[in-house]
C-alpha cells in the first residue's frame, strides 16, 4: 500500500504517494527529478549518494523515505546560491578535486557536514571526515585540498556558506517529473 | 537493489511497538539505525513484511552516568556516543568502539540498541560490552526485565530477545577505581567490519589484576569472551611475558573461519598480538593514561 511521504527538498516541499519500500535516493531521483545524488554500489559502502537530512549526512541509498516524512533534504542541487558556487564546490574547482566526477555530489555534501561542524579541520580530521565516500579517480589529494580550501576561503570570510539545515535556494528540478 | 514489500508501521510509544510486535509475530522487524537491515533487505537476505520503525518514540536517545551505571538508550546514535564527553572520559573503550564502526555517514544513523540486537559477530559493540559485563533492559507485553550480556547472545544474528521484546537501555557498571579498558580493531581498509577485534576491560589492586573481561570480535560466530585468557590473569602481576601467554591463549579458544578477511591460522595470530596490546593499553588507562 501506497504512503503519502512529505518532504522539503532544497527548501521546496513536495508531497508523493510512494511504496514503503522506496529508498530516499530513489524518491529523489525518480520522484523528483533530482539526479544529482548518484548510485554507486548496492551495498552501503560508497557514499555516492549522501546527502544532508535536517543538517545530518547520512546514505540516502540506505533509509526509506517514509521514515523522513516531513523532514528538511539538502542535495547538491541546493548548494549553489542565485548562480554563486558553494565555497567547497569553488574549492573543488579551484583544486581539481575531481575526475569523472561520480563520488562529487556526495563528496561535496559530506564535506558541508564536515566544515558544518569543524571549520578548521586539519588534514587528519578532514581524511577521516571522509572516510564514507569512496573516489576511484583522484586518490583523495586533491579532494582532501579542496577542502582545505573551501575552509580558508569560508574562514577569511571571502564567500558565504549557507546553513546546511536551512537552505534558501528555490531548486529547479533538472528534469521535473509529472 | 530495491528491497521487498512491507507494510510500514512508525509507533511513538514503546508499548504502542510492543503491541504491533506481537501483532504480528515473525512477520515483523524492528527498524531502528536500518544500517545492517536495509543492507540485508536491499540483498532480499531479509524480507520483513512488516517494519515497525521505533525512530519515532521519544526517550530513547541518551547517554547519562547514574550513581551505578552509564546509562545509554538503544537508539542513541554511533556518531552520538562517539562525541559524548562522559564517554570519552570515563568509558574510554566505548569511545574506542564507536569510533571505529562503519564510516561517519553510517554512524550518523546506525544505533547501538541495533548493534546488539543485531548480534552479528562481525559487530564491534558485542565485545565490548561482554568485556564491560553490561546489562541489557528489554521490555516486553509483561514489562521490563533485565538480562545480564553473557546470557544475550545465544547465536549467530540470535539474542535472547523474545519477538515481541524491545531493546531499551544498556547499562554499563560504573568502572571502579583502578580500572581501565581499550578496543582495538584490526580492519583491512577504513569502514570495514574486524578481521578481529579485542576488548578489554580490567580492574587492578595492590599491583595485581583484580578482574579482567576480554571480548572477541568477528572470531566465532557468537560474540564471545576469552574466559581462559581471562581466568590465567586475575590474581597475577601484570608482566609482558604473562600477556604473551594471555594471547595465546585467546588465539586457542577462539573460533576463527577462513574468509576474504584472511585464514583461520592469520585470524588466530592477530587475537594473539592484539589481545597484548590490548592489555598493554587497558593496564596504562587504568594508571591514569588516557
Ligand atoms: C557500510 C557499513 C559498514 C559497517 N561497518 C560496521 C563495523 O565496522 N562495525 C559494526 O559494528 N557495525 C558496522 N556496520 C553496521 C552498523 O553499525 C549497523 O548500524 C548496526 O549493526 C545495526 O544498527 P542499526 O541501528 O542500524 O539497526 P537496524 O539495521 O535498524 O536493525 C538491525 C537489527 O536489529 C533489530 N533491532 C534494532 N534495534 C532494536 C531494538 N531496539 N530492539 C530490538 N531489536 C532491534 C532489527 O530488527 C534488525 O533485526 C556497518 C554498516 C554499514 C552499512
Ligand atoms: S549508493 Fe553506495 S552508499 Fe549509497
Ligand atoms: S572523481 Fe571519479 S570517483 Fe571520484
Amino acid at each position: 500500500m501506497k504512503k503519502t511521504v512529505k518532504l522539503t527538498v532544497n527548501g521546496t516541499t513536495y508531497e508523493r504517494d510512494v511504496e514503503p519500500r522506496t529508498l530516499l535516493v530513489h524518491f529523489l531521483r525518480d520522484e523528483l527529478g533530482l539526479t544529482g545524488t548518484h548510485i554507486g554500489c548496492d551495498t552501503s559502502q560508497c557514499g555516492a549518494c549522501t546527502v544532508s537530512v535536517n543538517g545530518q549526512s547520512l546514505k540516502s541509498c540506505t533509509a526509506f523515505a517514509v521514515q523522513l516524512q516531513g523532514a528538511e533534504v539538502m542535495t547538491i542541487e541546493g548548494l549553489a546560491k542565485e548562480g554563486e558556487l558553494h565555497p567547497i564546490q569553488q574549492g573543488f574547482w579551484e583544486m581539481h578535486g575531481l575526475q569523472c566526477g561520480y563520488c562529487t555530489p556526495g563528496m561535496i555534501m559530506q564535506s558541508v557536514q564536515l566544515l558544518d561542524r569543524n571549520p578548521n579541520p586539519t588534514e587528519e580530521e578532514i581524511r577521516r571526515g571522509i572516510e564514507g565516500n569512496l573516489c576511484r579517480c583522484t586518490g583523495y589529494q586533491n579532494i582532501v585540498k579542496s577542502i582545505q580550501w573551501a575552509a580558508q576561503h569560508k574562514n577569511q570570510g571571502q564567500t558565504e556558506i549557507p546553513e546546511a539545515s536551512a537552505p534558501k535556494v528555490d531548486p529547479q528540478p533538472i528534469a521535473p517529473v509529472p | 537493489m530495491i528491497p521487498g514489500k512491507f507494510e510500514y508501521f512508525a509507533p511513538t510509544s514503546v508499548s504502542e511497538a510492543i503491541g504491533l510486535l506481537g501483532q504480528y509475530g515473525s512477520e515483523a522487524k524492528i527498524l531502528a539505525g536500518g544500517q545492517s537491515l536495509i543492507p540485508a533487505m536491499r540483498f532480499r537476505l531479509a524480507q520483513p513484511e512488516i517494519l515497525v520503525d521505533i525512530n519515532r518514540i521519544q526517550g530513547l536517545e541518551y547517554v547519562r552516568e547514574t550513581d551505578d551505571y552509564l546509562e545509554i538508550g538503544a537508539l542513541t546514535r554511533e556518531s552520538a556516543i562517539e562525541k559524548s564527553t562522559i564517554v570519552q572520559q570515563r568509558y574510554p573503550m566505548l569511545a574506542d568502539t564507536a569510533r571505529v564502526i562503519a564510516d561517519p555517514l553510517v554512524r550518523n544513523m546506525a544505533t547501538i540498541g541495533g548493534n546488539l540486537a543485531h548480534a552479528d559477530p562481525a559487530n564491534d559493540h558485542p565485545a565490548t560490552i561482554l568485556a564491560y559485563n553490561a546489562r541489557i533492559v528489554a521490555e516486553g507485553p509483561g514489562g521490563e526485565r533485565i538480562i545480564p550480556v553473557d546470557d544475550f547472545f545465544i547465536g549467530i544474528f540470535e539474542t535472547s530477545l523474545e519477538r515481541d521484546e524491545i531493546l531499551k537501555e544498556i547499562l554499563i557498571p560504573s568502572p571502579p577505581g583502578g580500572s581501565g579498558g581499550a578496543y582495538l580493531k584490526i580492519e583491512r581498509k577504513v569502514g570495514d567490519y574486524a578481521v578481529v577485534g579485542v576488548a578489554v576491560q580490567l580492574t587492578m589492586e595492590d599491583g595485581l589484576f583484580k578482574s579482567i573481561r576480554i571480548g572477541l570480535t568477528n572470531v566465532s560466530s557468537t560474540p564471545m569472551r576469552a574466559r581462559a585468557a581471562e581466568a590465567l590473569l586475575v590474581g597475577q602481576t601484570p608482566e609482558e611475558a604473562l600477556f604473551d601467554k594471555a594471547g595465546r591463549v585467546a588465539a586457542a579458544e577462539c573460533e576463527p573461519w577462513a574468509d576474504l578477511r584472511g585464514s583461520e591460522e592469520y585470524k588466530r595470530d592477530l587475537v594473539r598480538v592484539v589481545t597484548k596490546r590490548a592489555i598493554r593499553k587497558a593496564i596504562e588507562r587504568a594508571n591514569g593514561v588516557l
